[in-house]
């Protein structure tokens, strides 16, 4: 979280207190300049309560928020450099697109000329041309979304603030939405800040993402980063699908460590493989993802490691195979996906298989 | 079976509206007619009782005390409805309940008892009896009906509506202008409305709060001890009618055009 640069918003220790309920633990958190980053979190986290305090929407019980170097306790909603775009919408019904756009800029006592310009143009960037005239009524859900994308952007503030904008959505255009929004917000450099409980959103979206869990960040880190190394058993199954195995340090050297898993054995792993707060002594798990596993084929398939098992389960989705293995002396099994490239057979449940997996794809977890 | 339940249905509601609505023909009748008994046949045509009512200066100055009375209770009774009702609606406090409650008894309390009540605590305050008086009894009991209106206007009205013109640069107040009130504007003219036609027609605490300055319904009471002056009431009755049946077309015919402005579909009902 070192930057050279003031971050567009820092966040330090903020605590947010609903009566006896505390939503928000101390967050502190930098958001950098024309940053897409993401809140994500299952329900009731607080990662919208964050995201409302951020907006002016609700005060801080103690802590400071700080845009642009700017410390905003005293400055209503009204008054900061954000704009929302909200889980709603809430497109004003008895305007039509164009006031509802323009709303904003008549606020800033605009001369009506320039309004009409910078709603046209704005409405251009978000592929809505020819809908001035429409009122909220009859518009579709995608171009709701648009208009309140739209309505924020021509405020030209800082930050863009977004409420589970696309959780309204049905799944294709919201599929498309994800990949137009992210285009949108790199090529006018304007700071996102997105709310929501949908990883793969936060995934394909984000450029950093805090991950929240009951009013605290577990992890702030990149898409891949998360993915790849997560903090704990928590955030690992919150991102994607991992598979948890028991383990533990049966020997120690100064540069490495041997691991003895459940079921699939022995393995030494470097030190530095562990998180900063692991100790070898804390190990109990490890993790590993489901792509990171192979059902080897015949003998051409190359593995650094081998286990034998039996296929319980598979589902066959076209491009790819979602196999249930069963590895002995283990009750659950193991997920495993496959890409169904050329050559490959799709494995019938009951058949034996071998497994095979790298000792670099191992994620430790300390208890 | 099905045949049947639709044809006694049809019955009663024919009865029903008979019995609604058979007493309030009955008025434009007698208006018109020339005799000065209220009974069976029909004696003729005229318009003599309307003339009248022209030139009854008594009259007008009741009705013009009438209308001070109902547009000030109007305004006054929708104004405190407003406020409660986007409390009730928007936020949670303490005693919530009890409080919207005990705002809201009025509406079932006998009127008599409240008339006698505010009578008796007003002579002791020493405060004269007046059409202010009167105003206020008024406005005691219309603003529970207000409330209930204006309740469901509110608790229509998304919440995150006014924190995006909030969030858009708008002030408190720009935000109530620009977004809150004509969202709300359907049930605040419903509101104006029902308040005005009940302090219009109240008659038992006008009657007893009101001095030496009549009200209509207190005029109209007073007429009927004349059995001559009775033709010219009908007359009088037929013009109360009229005028509150074109009120509430009005009122409706803009409710509907400033819903489908909204693209609210709503029913008279679910004002």
């Amino acid at each position: 979280m070192q930057d050279d640069k003031t971050p567009m918003i820092a966040i330090r220790d903020v605590v947010k207190k609903f009566g006896s309920f505390t939503a928000l633990h101390g967050i502190t958190a930098d958001i950098r300049e024309g940053e897409f980053f993401s809140l994500l979190g299952p329900s009731g986290c607080g990662k919208t309560t964050l995201l409302r305090t951020i907006a002016g929407f609700e005060p801080t019980t103690s802590g400071t928020i700080a845009i642009d170097g700017k410390n905003m306790a005293d400055i209503p909603a009204n008054d900061r450099p954000t704009n929302m775009v909200f889980q709603s919408y809430a497109i004003f019904p008895h305007l039509n697109v164009e006031e509802n756009v323009g709303y904003g800029l008549k606020t800033r006592k605009m001369p009506k000329k320039d309004i009409a310009r910078e709603v046209a143009e704005v409405l251009s960037l978000v592929d809505m041309e020819g809908y001035g005239k429409r009122k909220a009524h009859e518009l579709s859900g995608g171009q709701r979304q648009r208009v309140a994308l739209a309505r924020a952007l021509v405020m030209k503030p800082k930050v863009i603030l977004l409420d589970e904008p696309l959780s309204a959505l049905d799944k294709k255009l919201r599929d498309q939405m994800q990949v137009e929004l992210r285009s949108l917000q790199r090529s006018i450099g304007i700071t996102f800040i997105l709310v929501t409980h949908d990883q793969e959103e936060a995934l394909i979206m984000s450029d950093r993402i805090a991950v929240m869990f009951e009013g605290q960040i577990e992890q702030l880190d990149t898409p891949e980063g998360l993915y790849r190394r997560p903090v704990n058993k928590r955030v690992a199954s919150f991102i994607g699908v991992m598979n948890f195995l028991s383990a533990k340090v049966t020997e120690q050297t100064d540069t490495h460590l041997t691991l003895d898993m459940d079921a699939l054995g022995k393995i030494d792993l470097p030190r530095d493989r562990l998180g900063e707060d692991i100790t070898p002594e804390s190990i109990g798990t490890v993790g590993v993802r489901p792509e990171m596993l192979t059902v080897l084929f015949d003998q051409s398939d190359w593995s650094q490691n081998k286990v034998e098992g039996e296929v319980v389960d598979t589902e066959y989705y076209g491009d790819m195979t979602y196999y249930k293995v069963r590895l002995p002396g283990r009750d659950a099994p193991l997920s495993i996906s496959m890409r169904n490239t050329a050559g490959r057979s799709v494995v019938p449940p009951g058949s034996p298989v071998t497994v095979g997996w790298g000792a670099e794809s191992i994620v430790v977890f300390g208890d | 079976m099905k045949w049947l339940s639709v044809k006694w249905l049809t019955i009663y509601a024919v009865v029903y509206m008979i019995f609604l609505y058979a007493p309030v023909i009955l008025l434009p009748l007698f208006a018109f007619n020339t005799s000065t008994i209220i009974a069976f046949p029909l004696s003729g045509f005229t318009t003599e009782w309307f003339v009248g009512l022209w030139h009854t200066d008594t009259l007008h100055t009741a009705l013009g005390n009438s209308m001070i009375v109902g547009l000030t209770t109007a305004v006054l009774s929708t104004l405190l409805g407003a406020f409660a009702a986007r409390a009730s609606a928007r936020f949670t406090f303490p005693g919530k309940t009890g409080i919207v409650g005990l705002i809201m008894l009025p509406l079932v309390l006998p009127e008599i008892i409240v008339a006698v009540a505010l009578l008796v605590m007003l002579n002791q305050l020493g405060m004269p009896l007046s059409l202010w008086t009167v105003v206020a009894g008024h406005v005691l009991i219309c603003t529970p009906f207000s409330i209930a209106i204006l309740s469901s206007a509110f608790r229509g009205l998304d919440r995150e509506l006014e924190e995006a013109s909030f969030d858009l640069g708008e002030s408190r107040w720009g935000t109530f202008r620009r977004v809150t009130l004509p969202l709300v504007l359907p049930g605040v003219i419903s509101s104006l409305l029902i308040t005005f036609t009940i302090s219009l027609d109240e008659f038992i605490i006008a009657f007893f709060l009101t001095g030496t300055d009549v009200t209509l319904p207190v005029y109209i009471w007073s007429q009927l001890r004349f059995p001559a002056k009775l033709p010219s009431v009908m007359a009088l009755g037929t013009i109360l009618l009229a005028v509150s049946v074109l009120l509430l077309i009005a009122a409706e015919a803009l409710r509907r055009r400033s819903a489908s402005r909204q693209g609210v579909e709503t029913t008279l009902a679910g004002v």
